[in-house]
């Protein structure tokens, strides 16, 4: 198992437990074998030890020193455009979705089952068109 | 971060009698919980270096020492002598922390698991930030690197709330991270 991701000072992380659930930091130093230092200016993630039972490795990763101060880390982040890239991935956009799923209302949900259903037409319309090819040939 | 122990210094002396208008004021440093604890641990150990009572003395100050820089991982050496179940036993022990207080709070839970040494038996003599050069324990040096890098080869996946820590669940968990 070829591992790709590490803990190392600059690598981005999402805080996935706790009240910064769901923010984005980056690790500044390593405390031991279980915590991590990290700061996330861009999202509001205060400086901070946490654990890694909280947080989850992402792809990103910053080029900082160790123990650099939040302006520091902010300018890094801003220079590797950590958040656009981080917006444009699939991952991001499908804990959006999850969040808006959950708030939607009944209508919205009635909505969402319509637009479903059609999609659902479309897809096995075109499924029995080709198996009605297929069975020609 | 909410911290279990607090430092405060804690400054007293003996009542000023007749004979002793002017006795003389000891500082100690304590780390405990809250204020009535620190108060409380300080006649304690004053009790035993000197020969004052709490009852025989008086309190003048007492103050929280704060973490002047909690945002930055330093290495603790912390002076310990302790009571084990037969003889009392010197010892110096080495935390990571952000903040002393966490060090010694980390020492504490360390004693009791690996001692079971309660905090009852445990007087913190010293602890003070170590420069790297000078920690001693190879459990502290290995994060002595600038270049740090590891893989965290077995996650277990937590429930993001509390309220979804439910004993079944759907699908079979991930542990790896990549």
């Amino acid at each position: 198992m070829v591992f790709k991701r590490f803990v190392e000072i600059g690598r981005v992380v999402l805080v996935t437990y706790g009240e910064h659930r769901g923010k984005l930091g980056v690790i500044v130093d390593v405390v031991d074998q279980n915590r991590v230092l990290v700061d996330g200016p861009q999202t509001g993630l205060p400086r901070q030890t946490i654990n890694f039972k909280s947080l989850t490795l992402t792809p990103f990763k910053v080029k900082i020193q160790h123990g650099s101060r939040t302006g520091v880390v902010m300018k890094a982040l801003e220079e590797k455009k950590i958040m656009e890239q981080w917006k444009n991935t699939l991952w991001y956009k499908k804990l959006c979705s999850r969040e808006n799923r959950r708030k939607l209302g009944d209508f919205d949900r009635f909505k969402v089952m319509i637009a479903k259903k059609r999609k659902a037409a479309m897809v096995n319309g075109q499924v029995k068109k080709l198996k009605s090819l297929h069975t020609m040939k | 971060m909410k911290s279990w122990l607090h430092q405060y210094s804690i400054v007293g002396r003996k009542l000023p009698t007749q004979e002793e208008p002017e006795p003389p004021i000891y500082r100690l440093k304590i780390f405990a919980p809250n204020v009535v604890n620190a108060k409380s641990r300080f006649w304690y150990f004053l009790r035993k270096l000197k020969r004052v009572k709490k009852s025989s003395g008086e309190i003048l100050n007492i103050s929280e020492i704060l973490e002047k820089k909690s945002t930055q991982v330093k290495n603790y050496g912390i002076w310990i002598r302790y009571k084990s179940r037969s003889d009392t036993i010197n010892m110096y022990r080495e935390y990571r922390d952000v903040t002393v207080n966490g060090a010694v709070e980390q020492m504490y839970k360390d004693m009791s698991g690996r001692h079971r040494a309660r905090w009852s038996s445990i007087w913190v003599l010293k602890a003070l930030p170590v420069a790297a050069k000078d920690c001693r324990r190879s459990k502290i040096t290995q994060f002595h690197d600038s270049k740090i890098k590891f893989a965290l080869p077995h996650m277990c996946p937590r429930a993001p709330q509390k309220k979804y820590n439910t004993p079944f669940k759907a699908q079979r968990p991930t542990t790896i991270v990549q």
